[in-house]
């Protein structure tokens, strides 16, 4: 039997889950014993080379861009794992929710004392992803499967998980594994 | 004196002197019922409804209903469980609640029963309301946190007995609102009460934040509650 295919994502995230993903320290040599890598900032992979079996997505959905990625994932992965409060909840981009999108950008490119006048001018170039109206979870997107709560959902956390998906057992829930923060 | 009242939780026999509520009895028998609304030493009012459980097969708040003779209270069941879980995504979904982002992060109450209760994700949709976060000398009001359980309301008073948090509007519009003279004269320690006895992040001391670091928090070790359960 071929090695279980890992995939992974960040949309509108900062890189911490990933980054709390290679906390697992020298387990990774474990991990790459028992799993293949596809598409992931990690390899660098811009584009899906076969089926892929689990998918890690880093981030809530801020833009467009964000939207197809998710979408493009979910086409080729059998399962889905949101990691992390921004891809549950929005996390910190999702504080924009509060606020008219329209009042974000005019305080960020014309109104904030650090923008030089000539400098006063709202990005909208068509290479340039399509903001949402708000930062939604990944889940209000497409189906997700898992969800990998924390920020950054610990290592220990991200281990568990993914050994009991790749042996299909169920998790081990310890209770200090569960933190939203 | 009268005898005890003798009834069962789960199947478990308990004892209770009588007048106690189903939640002080449960306690003292070492049985956990989670709360937020109610607050030792507060008169209860049974808002938060998460303390409900089944007594003789009804619905009843145990912070409020006190204890019969051969009561037959469902506690732990999968059915009352399920329904506090969604008490509680409830409270998440209604409200901003960034924990990453919080000062009260390892020691709310509404996030510890989350984590006692496995919840890693609400089932319904997150609302984003649109709330203020109001500024006073001594501390700061963050509407997006607060879920209006009243403890402020009854707990914090002036020494002639004036309230200074009172509730103002209905409905989705209640909030809390505070009045401005008397909270300008509050103490460091009367601040200080108001932030405990405040299950959530909604009232916050100024001046101090994060002063205890992750993994000392109260909620970081141990899930809430397990100090009644480790009584029995």
């Amino acid at each position: 039997m071929s090695k279980p295919v890992i995939a992974t994502a960040s949309l509108a995230g900062c890189f911490g889950c990933h980054m709390s993903f290679l906390d697992i320290d020298e387990r990774i040599l474990e991990l790459i014993e028992l799993v293949e890598f596809d598409k992931s900032p990690i390899d660098d992979l811009k584009k899906f080379t076969r089926p892929v079996d689990i998918g890690l997505i880093e981030g809530g959905c801020c833009n467009a861009e964000n939207v197809e990625v998710l979408r493009y994932f979910r086409e080729n992965c059998r399962i889905l794992v949101s990691v992390g409060e921004c891809a549950i909840m929005g996390g910190l981009p999702a504080m924009r929710n509060l606020i008219p999108l329209k009042e974000c950008l005019e305080e960020a490119y014309l109104n904030s004392p650090t923008v030089a006048p000539e400098d006063r001018l709202i990005p909208n170039d068509e290479e340039l992803p399509l903001l949402l109206n708000r930062v939604y979870p990944c889940h209000e997107i497409v189906k997700i499967d898992y969800f990998l709560p924390g920020c950054p959902p610990s290592a220990d956390l991200i281990w568990e998980a993914l050994m009991a998906l790749i042996h299909s057992q169920p998790l081990k829930l310890d209770y200090p594994l569960i933190k939203y923060d | 004196m009268p005898d005890k009242i003798k009834f069962t939780i789960d199947g478990k026999d308990c004892y209770a002197e009588p007048g106690q509520t189903i939640y002080e009895a449960a306690k003292a028998n070492g049985v956990f019922i989670p709360v937020l609304c109610h607050y030792e030493g507060l008169k209860p009012v049974g808002s938060c409804r998460i303390c409900s459980v089944r007594a003789n097969g009804r619905w009843m708040t145990s912070c409020t209903q006190p204890v019969t003779n051969g009561m037959v209270i469902e506690n732990a069941t999968p059915e009352v469980e399920a329904y506090r879980k969604a008490i509680i995504e409830m409270l998440f979904v209604e409200g901003n609640h960034f924990c990453p982002t919080c000062e009260k992060s390892g020691n709310c109450e509404l996030q510890a029963l989350a984590y006692r209760y496995q919840i890693m994700v609400p089932q319904f949709p997150y609302l984003f309301p649109k709330r203020e976060i109001e500024a006073f000398p001594g501390f700061l009001l963050e509407h997006n946190r607060c879920i209006q359980c009243q403890r402020c309301v009854r707990a914090i008073q002036t020494e002639d007995g004036q309230k200074i948090f009172a509730l103002k509007n209905r409905s989705k519009d209640l909030r809390i609102n505070v009045d401005l003279k008397l909270a300008a004269r509050m103490t460091e320690k009367e601040v200080q009460k108001a932030m405990d006895i405040c299950p959530v992040g909604a009232i916050l001391k100024k001046e101090v934040g994060f002063r205890i670091p992750i993994g000392k928090r109260k909620y970081d070790q141990k899930p809430i509650g397990s100090e009644v359960e480790e009584n029995k």
